[in-house]
């Protein structure tokens, strides 16, 4: 049997991978460890969150499934950091833990050219460093063009608690054994990584009177560009906040050398998420803080089972029950399922090209949390992109590299290829340099056009995109061009909003960058009807035109960067006076452009000017 | 690329007229911020004359050239400012560039943007390389000792406050769920942009290397009557013919007269009494001498080559060691009686007028003034960090205005990350990360 694509793991990287192969019209096969634990989320029962969120909305541009399929599955759903500035709103949302997985299984059954099958693969059929195809624990050999690796935490996974260690997966699953050997025998450095999740406790068990309660926002959202609400605004399912109390600060403190981590197992190799600390992590490093906030958040409306956000350990069982009877309202909680820490084998992502096809392998691709990085978003996110890539490869096209001030999923992939991740990485907007150009608002009309192209955003929907480009276009039109003169009854209007009152004729353009005035006091001046979308975005791009403007200056000096190409069979030996650790790094990380060379820590200016010439003067000659 | 950039193209030198050449897309636009007239519609291949300004000072009279894209040597536009004012103006019109957004060019970089715009053609390039090359460890190590010591400390302080505040801002936008990290608001920043504002122009105040091209190199001539005092002081003068004033002042250290080596100005301290030969160690007394040594920026000691060292020579030796200092010798033309050893040494014949000049290249060699001559590349590293620093003014200013107009915080935070990375620039500390790595050792956060 032979498929255009393997895609090798289920999780929120595979899904994506796989639909987009096949919607793109490629023969896929998805191999999963277990049918049952398709597009699982093994951790927190949430999606989005700050850049997170965003990066949600870009893959849904892009034709990816990651946002409509939340938007099926929510629990609650909010702006985050809606008091502050346009360029920082991100959605998260808490999603059922049972819908999100029922629903992208559905999605993927329906899809004609996706074949999904249960296996382990051991190894890999590489010829001439290039791959053809895999191979089963139970040794069947099955050949593709392409194959993309989405394993997950699932390559030698360990679970960790106390002093015991487990050759386990998440839900005691089997851990594939070989596979990372395998990697490693063809060149791939191998890495050890960490990461943990907290307790589940039973809902009827906790006393929530000793909490607060957290709430969805009264008004519908959706990560999708479709706009479709499947939830009741009036039901959402709230979260409730809590704080660790003196007595389990004591008992961490008192058992800490019971915890893996902190002595409980000595043979502990893998590098924890500096952003995701151990409840442990955060007493020992941040000791002089009395408290700790933790979340208690429901998992699904079908199962009791609610998740302690901010407490996952690593301790003992007994040790975990006392840590969790110390918080207030949990005292007689009972624990179904015990935090854990776990242990898995990662790529060194450096390996990559910024297409996510490694650079040894031909034709082999990688997503997600092989690549070192950590969260359901940053996975499904490079699941799409190496979907989409692996398919242009199959047709011969060039790849589809978001730059940084395109999307933050470019700025991910980026910094996966050109720094590397020394732990599991997340996304964050402190990581984006242009992030006022990377809004939530404006994710369809930085990425739609790719989505089309690529044959993964369908006609009906990009007409809509289209209908929204105009309507922008009309309503900035209609604010440049209508003007208000300093008349009686203006004023009375400006007053009203604390504004100061007109002496001279004054466009709407003009009056909405008044820091006191919003866009929808104005509605009754405009001609048109519009969507609150579109006001939303032509707001943003008015009021803040100064910083945007500024943004995009900086950003069109990189691109230009980035637009000049570095040959890839560049010899670095052959640039006299390249500096030694310049030399060394680039060789290794093989930038492909100017602009990715120069983000390369240890390349200073004057190695970049060196190959600039040395290019101009070595592969340019004969066109002059 | 596609930056502006910037160079004072001649060598500096006074009474001579520099030129400042600016090439880009952005080069009208800029320099049309700091000119009298309008330039911007002017044809191309035209001469024009014109005022600097600054805000609305007449920093000096100049002739501007246009050049329009692509007939010009970087197939960029580019504007050459021909100023007349010496050193002193020319620097102030390069920082006033580089504060309206033009870039300190590189070592070469007119030649190697013409190159890759395909305006010279490789034997030429092969001579790019070259520049960059031998550029290189300069241009490092400039920008490593440029704000020597507590300058730099100062800028790393600085950044650290700065660092303080992009992580707390940053870890509300990406922990936005803490409700127990305080929520800074624009009133809360307020009173740490103004400290910073402070500190800036503290920097710029106290920066040796802006000093020197400001108010010149206090200097002070030493020695014991009829050692030559006076004809050297001549000879300097004589030499560069430039201008010696006498100002009278209310005490007597007061800077009295001024000497001009290749452009940079030497403030010599107590020229009076040079002049009334009166003998500084035995008259004014050992105290005062030792005053004097301890206010100059450079202590020029005459000893006689014709005599042994006195006690107090040798005493005032052991003083100045610690000071940007030169041994003359003079009377050279006399018999050798003195035996002296010393790395400063400089022997000359005031009389004869044999030596200055070696004089002068010590002098400059000890104030690393080469690196304010070069041709083309110009590289005056103190220009270019108060330019940045100057940058940062506005930018603050700025921030100000935002503040002012209730901007949301994460906007306003965009200019004062700016001003972190441009400080960064200084010093040379342009590591991405730092921010991320504040940001987890700073705040407890996770899941």
């Amino acid at each position: 049997m032979k498929y255009e694509i393997i895609v090798v793991g289920g999780g929120h990287a595979g899904c994506e991978a796989a639909l987009s192969t096949s919607r793109i019209g490629h023969k896929t096969l998805l191999i999963t460890g277990n049918i049952k634990n398709i597009a699982d989320m093994p951790c927190n029962p949430s999606i989005g969150g700050s850049a997170k969120g965003i990066v949600v909305r870009e893959i849904d541009a892009l034709g990816g499934e990651m946002g409509r399929n939340a938007d099926k599955s929510l629990l609650q759903i909010k702006m985050l950091n809606s008091a502050k500035g346009p360029a920082v709103r991100s959605l998260r949302a808490q999603a059922d833990k049972i819908t999100y997985p029922k629903e992208m299984l559905k999605t993927l059954k329906n899809e004609s050219n996706l074949t999904i099958k249960e296996g382990i693969v051991e190894d890999l059929i590489i010829e001439n460093k290039t791959i053809k195809g895999i191979i089963l624990d139970n040794k069947e050999k099955i050949y593709s063009d392409i194959v993309i690796l989405t394993t997950g935490t699932y390559l030698k996974a360990d679970i960790l608690i106390g002093d015991t260690r487990r050759r386990e997966g998440p839900h005691g699953e089997k851990p594939s054994n070989h596979l990372s050997d395998k990697l490693k025998e063809n060149g791939f450095t191998i890495k050890r990584l960490k990461t943990g999740t907290p307790q589940r406790i039973d809902k009827n068990t906790i006393d929530f009177s000793q909490s607060s309660k957290e709430t969805g926002d009264q008004k519908y959202l959706s990560f999708s560009f479709d706009n479709k609400y499947y939830y009741d605004i009036d039901k959402q399912v709230p979260c409730h906040l809590i704080y660790t109390t003196k007595e389990t600060h004591q008992i961490i403190k008192e058992n800490l050398n019971k915890s893996s981590m902190y002595g409980g197992l000595n043979d502990i190799k893998g590098v924890g998420p500096r952003y995701c600390p151990s409840i442990e992590d955060k007493i020992v490093r941040f000791s002089d803080k009395e408290r700790h906030q933790l979340f208690l958040e429901p998992e699904s409306i079908y199962y009791d089972d609610v998740y302690i956000q901010g407490f996952s350990t690593s301790m003992p069982p007994h040790i975990q029950d006392q840590m969790v009877h110390s918080l207030p309202g949990l005292e007689n909680a009972k624990i179904l399922k015990y935090g854990y820490a776990i242990e898995y084998d990662a790529i060194d992502s450096k390996q990559l090209n910024q297409s996510l096809e490694t650079k040894i392998i031909t034709n082999l691709f990688t997503a997600g949390q092989i690549n070192g990085t950590s969260g359901y978003e940053e996975a499904a996110a490079q699941g799409l992109i190496a979907g989409i890539n692996a398919s242009l490869k199959l047709e011969k096209k060039e790849p589809l590299i978001l730059k940084r001030s395109e999307a933050y999923i470019g700025v991910l992939i980026d910094d996966l290829v050109t720094k590397g991740v020394i732990d599991p990485y997340r996304l964050l907007t402190s990581r984006a340099e242009y992030r006022l150009l990377l809004r939530t608002d404006n994710a369809d009309t930085r990425l739609t056009q790719y989505g089309y192209q690529v044959g993964l955003i369908k006609k009906e929907r990009y007409n809509s995109f289209k209908n929204k480009l105009l309507s922008i276009n009309n309503l900035k039109q209609e604010l440049d061009n209508i003007k208000l003169t300093p008349s009686k009854e203006t004023n009375n209007f400006l007053t009203k909003y604390n504004s100061t009152p007109l002496k001279d004729g004054i466009t709407l353009s003009n009056l909405l960058k008044r820091p006191e005035i919003k866009i929808e006091y104005l509605k009754s001046y405009l001609n048109n009807n519009y969507t609150d979308e579109v006001l939303e975005s032509v707001e943003i791009s008015i009021k803040y035109d100064g910083y945007i403007t500024k943004a995009l200056k900086e950003a069109n000096k990189m691109n230009n960067l980035d637009n000049k190409k570095i040959p890839n069979d560049i010899n670095y030996d052959k640039i006299h006076n390249l500096a030694s650790e310049a030399k060394q790094k680039l060789k290794e990380i093989k930038p492909t452009s100017i602009g990715q060379a120069s983000r390369i820590s240890g390349v200073n200016p004057v190695d970049i000017s060196l190959i600039m010439v040395y290019i101009k003067k070595e592969y340019f000659n004969e066109q002059k | 690329m596609q930056d502006t950039i910037v160079a004072i193209s001649t060598s500096l030198g006074v009474g001579a007229i520099s030129i400042i050449r600016v090439s880009g897309s952005e080069s009208i636009d800029i320099v049309n911020k700091i000119t009298k007239q309008d330039i911007t519609k002017y044809k191309t291949h035209t001469i024009h004359h014109d005022y600097i300004i600054d805000k609305d000072k007449i920093i000096d009279e100049v002739l501007i050239s246009i050049m329009i894209a692509p007939k010009t040597f970087t197939k960029e536009d580019i504007i050459e400012i021909n100023t007349h004012g010496g050193i002193a103006s020319t620097n102030k019109v390069l920082e006033l560039l580089i504060e309206n957004g033009c870039r300190l060019a590189e070592p070469g970089e007119f030649t190697k943007r013409a190159f890759l715009n395909g305006r010279i053609d490789l034997i030429e390039a092969e001579g790019v390389m070259d520049v960059i090359n031998s550029k290189t460890d300069k241009a490092l190590s400039l920008a490593m000792n440029e704000l020597k010591g507590e300058s730099s400390k100062l800028i790393k302080d600085l950044r650290q406050k700065i660092i303080k505040i992009l992580a707390n801002i940053e870890v509300n936008i990406d922990y936005p769920e803490y409700e127990d990290i305080k929520e800074l608001t624009n009133k809360d920043i307020l009173p740490s942009i103004n400290e910073i504002e402070c500190d800036i122009k503290n920097i710029i105040n106290n920066s040796k290397d802006a000093s020197i091209i400001k108010d010149g190199i206090k200097t002070v001539i030493i020695g014991k009557p009829n050692v030559g005092k006076s004809s050297l002081l001549n000879r300097l003068i004589n030499e560069e013919k430039a201008i010696v004033t006498n100002i009278p002042g209310t005490t007597r250290d007061i800077v009295e007269g001024e000497v001009y080596i290749d452009g940079i100005k030497l403030n010599i301290i107590d020229t009076a009494g040079i002049r009334k030969t009166t003998d500084v160690i035995e008259n004014i007394g050992v105290s005062k001498s030792l005053e004097l040594i301890e206010s100059a920026e450079l202590i020029i000691f005459v000893l006689n080559n014709n005599e042994l060292l006195t006690k107090e020579e040798q005493d005032l030796l052991e003083r100045i060691k610690y000071k940007n200092y030169i041994i003359v010798i003079n009377k050279t033309d006399l018999e050798s009686n003195l035996h002296i050893k010393d790395q400063n040494i400089v022997r000359i014949s005031a009389l004869n007028n044999i030596g200055i000049n070696n004089l002068k290249q010590k002098i400059k060699q000890l104030f690393n003034l080469e690196k304010f001559e070069s041709k083309d590349i110009t590289y005056i590293s103190s220009s270019r960090s108060i330019g940045i620093l100057k940058e940062t003014l506005s930018l603050i200013n700025d921030v100000r205005t935002a503040i002012s107009n209730d901007m949301p915080i994460d906007m306003i935070e965009i200019d004062i990350k700016t001003i972190w990375n441009k400080l960064g620039e200084i010093i040379g500390e342009t590591y991405q990360d730092e921010l991320i790595d504040q940001l987890f050792s700073q705040f407890c956060l996770g899941k």
